[in-house]
C-alpha cells in the first residue's frame, strides 16, 4: 500500500499515481541544499538538533543529520516526535491513530530544534508537533524543515526550509516515497480513482 | 488493528491482537512519566469516574494518575464516604454517576460481574478494575508487559502462578491472557486453594512448590488473604509460609538463576514471600506497578481517547 501523507490517506489508501515530482536525484539535491541552508542560518550545527515527526519525518531528519556530518564534520542528535497524544482531531477520524512514541535522547531545553516532515500541508500536524516539543522543554528556537510545500494551510505556519513548493488540489495526495519505507526515492502526485 | 470496544471488562473476551494493542499502546506511553512535566493534552475536557466498593489504593491511585497525565478530569467516588453506604444499589449510584456525564467509569466490586453489569447499563465506557473473583484485567495487562519487557518477548515463555489461585481475579485475567499469548501456565498451592477443574482453562496443576517452579521463566505469587484461614481453606499461616512461601533457599535450590519474580501486591513478607526475595534482584514488583499507570494510560485512552468517531468525519 503507497505511503499517501500521514493526515490525509484516501479511504482505500489506493489512488493513481498523476505525476511526479522528484525524482531520486532531486531528492537528493533537495536535502543537500537544505543542509547548507540550516547551516547558514545557524552559523554551523552547533547546539543544533533534529526532531522527525513520525514516520518518514525522522527517516528524512536522519539523512539530513548525515549530510550535515559530511559538510561540516559535526553530528547532529536526531529524536522522533509522535504527535498522536497532541492531535485535535482525535475521535473525528474514522481510523483509529496509534501512539508510538516519542524517543528524544537529548535536552531540548536552550537547543535549536530543527522540526523535521515529509509533506506540509494544512499545518495542524505541525502545531501539535510544537505543542508536543514545547511540553518536553523550553527550546531557544525552532524552525521547520519539510521536503514539500503543498500549500492550503489552516493556521498561520510556514517552513524555514522547504524542498520543493508544489501547488496542489485538495483531492489530490502528496506521496513521499523513501528507500528506508517503500524501497525507492521519489515524490508522487496521487489521485483518488473515478467511481 | 483498532480499538472497537466501548468496555474493557476482561481479558477472556480480547483476541490476541486487543491484548497487544493495549501492551504496545502502554510500551508507548510510558515515557510521559519519564519528563519533567508529566502531562499531554490527550484527555483534556474528559471526566473519569473511580467507582471503588472494595478498598484499594494501588489500583485507584494507578487509574487516577493515568487519568491526570492524560489530562483527564478524576473523580473518586470510594464506598465509605460515598451513598453505597446509605443503602443505594449499585445501579441507582452508577445511574446517578451517569447524570454527570463521565466520559469512563472505573468500578471495583466485591461482585463478580458488577463491571459488566455496568457497562451493560451506562452509555459510557466501563473498565472492570477486578469484580469479585472473577477478572482484573488491567492487572495481567501490567503484568504481560513487565514480563515482555524483562523477556523481550511472551510466546512460548513458562510461567508458575503460585497461591490462592481458587479466589483470585488476578490469576484468572493472567491465566487468559497468557494462554491466548502461547505461555504455559501451571498453577501452584494447596488443593483447597486450587479450583476443581482448573486445567479446562489450559494450565498445569502443581501441588508442590519446588516442581512448579522449576524451570519456569516467571513466577508469580499470588497474595494469600487472612480470611482464608478462618474459613478452614490454610490450617495456619505458619504452615502455608512453611510450604508455600519462596524464600531465597527455595529459590536458589529449584528455579532458574534468570527467573522473574512477580506479586500483584500488597505483599505479606513472611507469607508468600520472604523479604529476602522481595526486594531481591528477581523481583520485578515496582516495575509492576510502574508499568500498572502505563496500561492504564493505554486503556484510557484507547477508550476515551482515540475511539474511532461512528459517523463519517
Amino acid at each position: 500500500m503507497p505511503h499517501l501523507g500521514r493526515f490525509f490517506c484516501l479511504p482505500d489508501g489506493r489512488g493513481v499515481i498523476k505525476a511526479q515530482v522528484l525524482d531520486e536525484a532531486a531528492l537528493e539535491r533537495a536535502l543537500t541544499r537544505i543542509g547548507h541552508e540550516i547551516l547558514e542560518r545557524n552559523n554551523g550545527a552547533t547546539n543544533l538538533a533534529f526532531v522527525g515527526l513520525r514516520t518518514r519525518g525522522v527517516t528524512l531528519a536522519e539523512r539530513l543529520s548525515d549530510r550535515i556530518a559530511a559538510i561540516d564534520g559535526t553530528k547532529v542528535p536526531v529524536g522522533t516526535l509522535d504527535i498522536t497524544l497532541y492531535r485535535d482531531d482525535l475521535g473525528l477520524k474514522t481510523d483509529q491513530p496509534r501512539v508510538q512514541g516519542t524517543d528524544i535522547p537529548f535536552p531540548v531545553k536552550g537547543r535549536t530544534i530543527v522540526l523535521v516532515d515529509d509533506v506540509l500541508f494544512t499545518g495542524r500536524t505541525i502545531r501539535a508537533a510544537l505543542d508536543a516539543l514545547i511540553d518536553l522543554g523550553r527550546p531557544k528556537m525552532i524552525q521547520l524543515a519539510v521536503l514539500i510545500d503543498r500549500g492550503h494551510r489552516e493556521l498561520p505556519i510556514r517552513p524555514d526550509y522547504v524542498g520543493k513548493n508544489l501547488p496542489t488540489s485538495r483531492r489530490e495526495s502528496v506521496a513521499v516515497r523513501l528507500r528506508e519505507h517503500d524501497g525507492e526515492d521519489r515524490v508522487v502526485i496521487e489521485e483518488p480513482e473515478e467511481g | 488493528m483498532a480499538w472497537k470496544r466501548k468496555d474493557l471488562l476482561g481479558i477472556r473476551e480480547l483476541d490476541p491482537a486487543e491484548i497487544t494493542l493495549l501492551i504496545d499502546t502502554a510500551a508507548s506511553l510510558r515515557e510521559i512519566g519519564t519528563r519533567e512535566i508529566k502531562k499531554v493534552p490527550t484527555l483534556r475536557g474528559k471526566t473519569i469516574v473511580n467507582l471503588f466498593y472494595e478498598p484499594s489504593t494501588r489500583t485507584r491511585t494507578s487509574f487516577e494518575i493515568a487519568g491526570k497525565w492524560l489530562s483527564a478530569d478524576v473523580i473518586n467516588f470510594s464506598v465509605s464516604t460515598s451513598s453505597a453506604g446509605k443503602g443505594e444499589t449499585l445501579l441507582d449510584t452508577a445511574r446517578n454517576i451517569e447524570a454527570m456525564r463521565p466520559d469512563v467509569v472505573v468500578v471495583r466490586h466485591s461482585s463478580a460481574g458488577a463491571a459488566e453489569l455496568l457497562a451493560r447499563t451506562l452509555r459510557c465506557s466501563v473498565v472492570n478494575a477486578g469484580d469479585g473473583a472473577h477478572e482484573h484485567p488491567t492487572q495481567a495487562l501490567l503484568d504481560l508487559l513487565t514480563i515482555r519487557e524483562r523477556k523481550g518477548h511472551l510466546e512460548g515463555l513458562q510461567v508458575a502462578i503460585v497461591g490462592d489461585v481458587a479466589h483470585s481475579r488476578v490469576a484468572r485475567s493472567n491465566i487468559y491472557g497468557m494462554r491466548k499469548l502461547g505461555m504455559t501456565v501451571t498453577v501452584a498451592g494447596p488443593p483447597t486453594l486450587i479450583p476443581p477443574q482448573v486445567q479446562e482453562l489450559g494450565v498445569k496443576v502443581s501441588h508442590r512448590l519446588e516442581d512448579a517452579i522449576r524451570d519456569v521463566d516467571v513466577i508469580m505469587m499470588l497474595r494469600l488473604q487472612h480470611e482464608r484461614m478462618s474459613a478452614g481453606l490454610i490450617p495456619s499461616l505458619r504452615e502455608y509460609a512453611r510450604y508455600w512461601g519462596l524464600t531465597l533457599d527455595r529459590l536458589r535450590a529449584s528455579a532458574r538463576s534468570d527467573v522473574v519474580i512477580m506479586h500483584p501486591g500488597p505483599v505479606n513478607r513472611g507469607i508468600e514471600l520472604s523479604p529476602e526475595v522481595a526486594d531481591g534482584p528477581y523481583s520485578v514488583i515496582l516495575e509492576q506497578t510502574q508499568n500498572g499507570v502505563a496500561v492504564r494510560m493505554a486503556a484510557l485512552f484507547l477508550l476515551a481517547g482515540a475511539k474511532a468517531s461512528q459517523e463519517a468525519p
